[in-house]
C-alpha cells in the first residue's frame, strides 16, 4: 500500500465522520494559534520597548537621580532626589575630563500648560541646552533649535514638537508665535521634526526651551538647578565604555562620594535599558507560550482519544483489511496518517487564525504583535508531530488486532 | 481480454501440489487454565479445481477449521501446505501475505467497506498485492463484470441488495488469481433467490477450474458442492465425494 493510498485512506476515514473530526481539529487548532499569539505579543513588547529606548538616540547613556542620604539622615530612592544639577552636565561637557563624551544634553521636565492665541494645551516643558537636538537624534522641520546665546541668556524661546504645535495653532508652521507658559511669553523659533509615538509616550508632544530659562522662570525653589536626566552621548559605539566610566568618576568626584555603591545617580546605557526592560517580557512570553503548550498537550490528548474511539468503531473493517492481506505495519500507518492529518489540519488552521489575530489584536490592544515565520511553521510540524505521537498507541492497538476476533466483532 | 486472464486456472506449476494439505492438524484453545481442543488429528487433502463443501453442527470444529485453512490462525500441532507452501511456520507478516496472495475470502457478512465503491473495495486486496493503480482499476471492474455486476461498479454497498454485496465480495475474493477460494457461510444472510444467484456463481468458478471451499451448516447449500467433509467434535467425521 503506497503512502498516497493511505493517505487517500485516512482523508476518507476523517470526512466519513466530519463533525468529531472538526471538533478534535478544533483542540489543535486553538492550542496553536495560542501559542503563535503569546509569542507573538511578548515579541511584540519586546520590541515595542526596545525601540522606545533605541528611539531616546544613539551612544547613549542616561544618567538619572539616585538616593543619598540628606544631613537629617534620611535616605531617599532612585530619581526621587535633586541630586543631579545643570554644573553637573556642564562637567560632563568638558574635553579634558570626559575627552569620550561628544554631547550632553541635561533635561529638567515639568507638566506645564502652555497657552497661545487661541487655546491652551498642557504638555511636557523640557528644559534644555543646545546640544539636544544632537544627542537625542532629533531633526528640525523648520526655523531653528536653540542655541547656545540662547542658553546662556535665558533667552524666552522655545521649540515645539509638531504635537504641540498642532494641537495649540492647528498647525505646524508657527515660527514667530508665541506661546505663553506661567505668565512668560515664549518665542517659538523653530518646530521639531515627527518622531513618532512610542508605546508609552508621544515624543512630539512637547515645548522645549532653554535649560536656563525653564530654572530660572518656571521652576522655581530649592530644587532649582537640579535636572530630571542628563543624556550623555559617546562620541562612537566603541568610546561607549569609556564614556561610562569617564561619566561615573566625574559623578562621583563631583558629589563627593568615594564608593560607588553609594553614588547618589545611577547611569544606564540604552543595551542595558533595553535587556531590563525586555528581561520581563521575555519571561512573561515563555510564561505564557507554555500554559499555550499545555493547551496543545490537551488537544494532542483529544487525538489520542479519537483514534482509539475510531480504532475500536473500525475493528471490523480492520479485521477484513489484516484478512486481505494488510500487513500490521500498514494498518499501522493508515492510523498515524489519520492522526497525523488531523494534527496538521489543527496546526495549519490554528496558524492561519493565529496570524489573522496577529493583524487584529494590535489595533485593538494598542501592542504590535510579531509573528515569526520559524514560530509559524514550527508550531504546525509541532501539531503534526503531536497528532502522530498520540496516534502511535491507537495505531499500535490496531495493528495488534487478531484478524478473525475482529471480524467477529460487532 | 481482461475477461480471459480471471478465467484462467490456478497456474500450472502449482498443478502438481495439493491446493490444501493438513496433516496431523490439532488446535487448542487456552482461556486461563481451561483448555480447549477444538480440533484434534485433522488429516485433510484438497486438489487444486476441487469444490468442497465443509459442515458441521456449530461447536464442531469447522469454524476453527475454516481459520486455519484461511490462515488467520495458527495450528497447534501437525503440518499445513497451502499450494505447496509450508505455512504453519510463517510469522503474522509472512501470514498476511500468503492471505493477499493464495486466498479470496467470501464472508458470511460480506464485509464490504461502506463508504467505498464498488470497484474500490474489489481492488483493497490488490492495493495490499501492491499491484498498480491502473490494473488493478481494470481488473476490479473486469471482476464486477465477471459476477454481473458491469453496472454497479461505482455504487457504494449500502445502495446494492445483499445478493448483489455478496456477488462484490465474491469479485473482490477472485481477483487476485488466488488458488482457493473460502467462502464462509456466504448464503447465511441472503433470501432464497440471491442464494441460488452466488451458488450459481460458485457452481460457473468451479466449472472454469477454480477450487472453492464452501464452509455451511445447510444441507442443500452443501450439496452443490462435489466433495462434503463433515466434522463433528474437533474430529473429521466423514469425507465424502459425490456423483456429479
Amino acid at each position: 500500500m503506497t503512502w498516497t493510498e493511505t493517505l487517500r485512506t485516512g482523508l476518507a476515514a476523517i470526512r466519513s465522520h466530519a463533525m468529531r473530526s472538526i471538533l478534535t481539529v478544533l483542540g489543535i487548532l486553538i492550542g496553536i494559534a495560542a501559542v503563535i499569539l503569546t509569542v507573538g505579543l511578548g515579541l511584540g513588547s519586546q520590541k515595542d520597548v526596545s525601540e522606545s529606548i533605541t528611539s531616546l538616540g544613539s551612544n547613549l547613556l542616561i544618567v538619572t537621580p539616585g538616593s543619598s542620604t540628606d544631613t537629617s539622615g534620611v535616605r531617599g530612592g532612585f530619581g526621587s532626589l535633586f541630586s543631579l544639577t545643570s554644573s553637573d552636565a556642564e562637567a560632563l561637557d568638558s574635553e579634558v575630563s570626559a575627552p569620550d563624551v561628544s554631547g550632553v544634553a541635561p533635561e529638567k521636565t515639568s507638566s506645564l500648560s502652555v497657552e497661545s492665541s487661541e487655546t491652551n494645551w498642557t504638555t511636557s516643558v523640557v528644559g534644555t541646552t543646545a546640544d539636544w537636538l544632537t544627542v537625542r537624534s532629533r531633526s528640525l522641520d523648520s526655523g531653528e533649535f536653540l542655541s547656545e546665546d540662547d542658553v546662556a541668556q535665558s533667552a524666552p524661546v522655545a521649540v515645539l514638537g509638531a504635537t504641540a504645535a498642532t494641537e495649540l495653532f492647528g498647525s505646524t508652521e508657527v515660527v514667530g508665535q508665541t506661546v505663553t507658559v506661567s505668565g512668560i511669553d515664549f518665542e517659538v523659533i523653530g518646530v521639531l521634526a515627527e518622531a513618532g509615538s512610542s508605546s508609552e509616550t508621544d515624543l512630539d508632544d512637547i515645548v522645549v526651551a532653554p535649560l536656563s530659562t525653564v530654572s530660572e522662570s518656571l521652576v522655581g525653589g530649592r530644587d532649582r538647578d537640579a535636572v530630571n536626566t542628563i543624556y550623555v552621548q559617546a562620541a562612537s559605539a566603541e568610546q561607549l565604555s569609556a564614556a561610562y566610566q569617564e561619566t561615573q568618576t566625574l559623578l562621583l568626584n563631583l558629589h563627593g562620594i568615594t564608593d560607588s555603591a553609594d553614588a547618589d545617580f545611577s547611569v544606564s546605557t540604552q543595551d542595558s535599558l533595553v535587556s531590563t526592560a525586555t528581561a520581563v517580557y521575555r519571561t512573561l512570553t515563555v510564561l505564557l507560550a507554555g500554559i499555550a503548550a499545555l493547551s496543545l498537550l490537551v488537544g494532542g490528548i483529544g487525538v489520542m482519544n479519537i483514534m482509539l474511539v475510531s480504532v475500536t468503531e473500525r475493528t471490523r473493517e480492520i479485521g477484513l483489511r489484516k484478512a486481505l492481506g494488510a500487513p500490521p505495519w500498514a494498518i499501522r500507518r493508515q492510523f498515524l496518517i489519520e492522526a497525523g492529518v488531523l494534527g496538521l489540519a489543527g496546526g495549519l488552521l490554528g496558524a492561519a487564525l493565529g496570524i489573522l489575530a496577529a493583524r487584529v489584536l494590535p489595533a485593538v490592544l494598542d501592542s504590535s504583535v510579531v509573528v515569526s515565520v520559524p514560530a509559524v511553521v514550527g508550531s504546525v510540524v509541532i501539531a503534526m508531530g503531536i497528532g502522530i505521537v498520540f496516534g502511535v498507541y491507537p495505531a499500535t492497538r490496531a495493528a495488534r488486532l487478531a484478524p478473525i476476533d475482529a471480524l467477529r466483532s460487532e | 481480454m481482461a475477461e480471459a486472464t480471471l478465467e484462467r486456472s490456478a497456474p500450472a506449476s502449482l498443478a502438481a501440489d495439493p491446493v490444501i494439505d493438513l496433516r496431523g492438524v490439532g488446535k487448542t484453545y487456552r482461556t486461563g487454565a481451561v483448555e480447549y481442543e477444538a480440533l484434534r488429528e485433522v488429516d485433510l487433502t484438497i486438489e487444486v479445481g476441487e469444490y468442497v463443501a465443509i459442515m458441521g453442527p456449530s461447536g464442531s470444529g469447522k469454524s476453527t477449521l475454516m481459520n486455519l485453512i484461511g490462515c488467520l490462525d495458527t495450528l497447534t500441532v501437525g503440518s499445513y501446505r497451502l499450494a505447496g507452501e509450508d505455512v504453519d511456520e510463517l510469522d503474522e507478516v509472512q501470514l498476511a501475505e500468503i492471505r493477499n496472495r493464495r486466498i479470496g475470502f467470501v464472508f458470511q457478512q460480506f464485509h464490504l467497506l461502506p463508504s467505498l465503491a464498488a470497484w474500490r473495495n474489489v481492488e483493497l486486496p490488490m492495493v495490499y498485492g501492491r499491484v498498480p493503480a491502473a490494473e488493478r482499476k481494470e481488473r476490479a471492474v473486469a471482476a464486477l463484470h465477471r459476477v454481473g455486476l458491469g453496472e454497479k461498479l461505482a455504487n457504494r454497498p449500502g445502495e446494492m441488495s445483499g445478493g448483489q454485496q455478496q456477488r462484490v465480495a465474491v469479485a473482490r475474493a477472485l481477483v487476485g488469481e488466488p488458488a482457493l477460494i473460502l467462502a464462509d457461510e456466504p448464503t447465511g444472510n441472503l433470501d432464497s433467490t440471491s442464494s441460488a444467484d452466488v451458488l450459481a456463481l460458485f457452481a460457473e468458478l468451479h466449472a472454469q477450474g477454480r477450487t472453492i471451499v464452501l464452509i455451511t451448516h445447510e444441507e442443500e447449500v452443501a450439496e452443490h458442492a462435489h466433495r462434503i467433509v463433515r466434522v463433528r467434535d474437533g474430529r473429521i467425521h466423514s469425507d465424502e465425494v459425490r456423483a456429479r
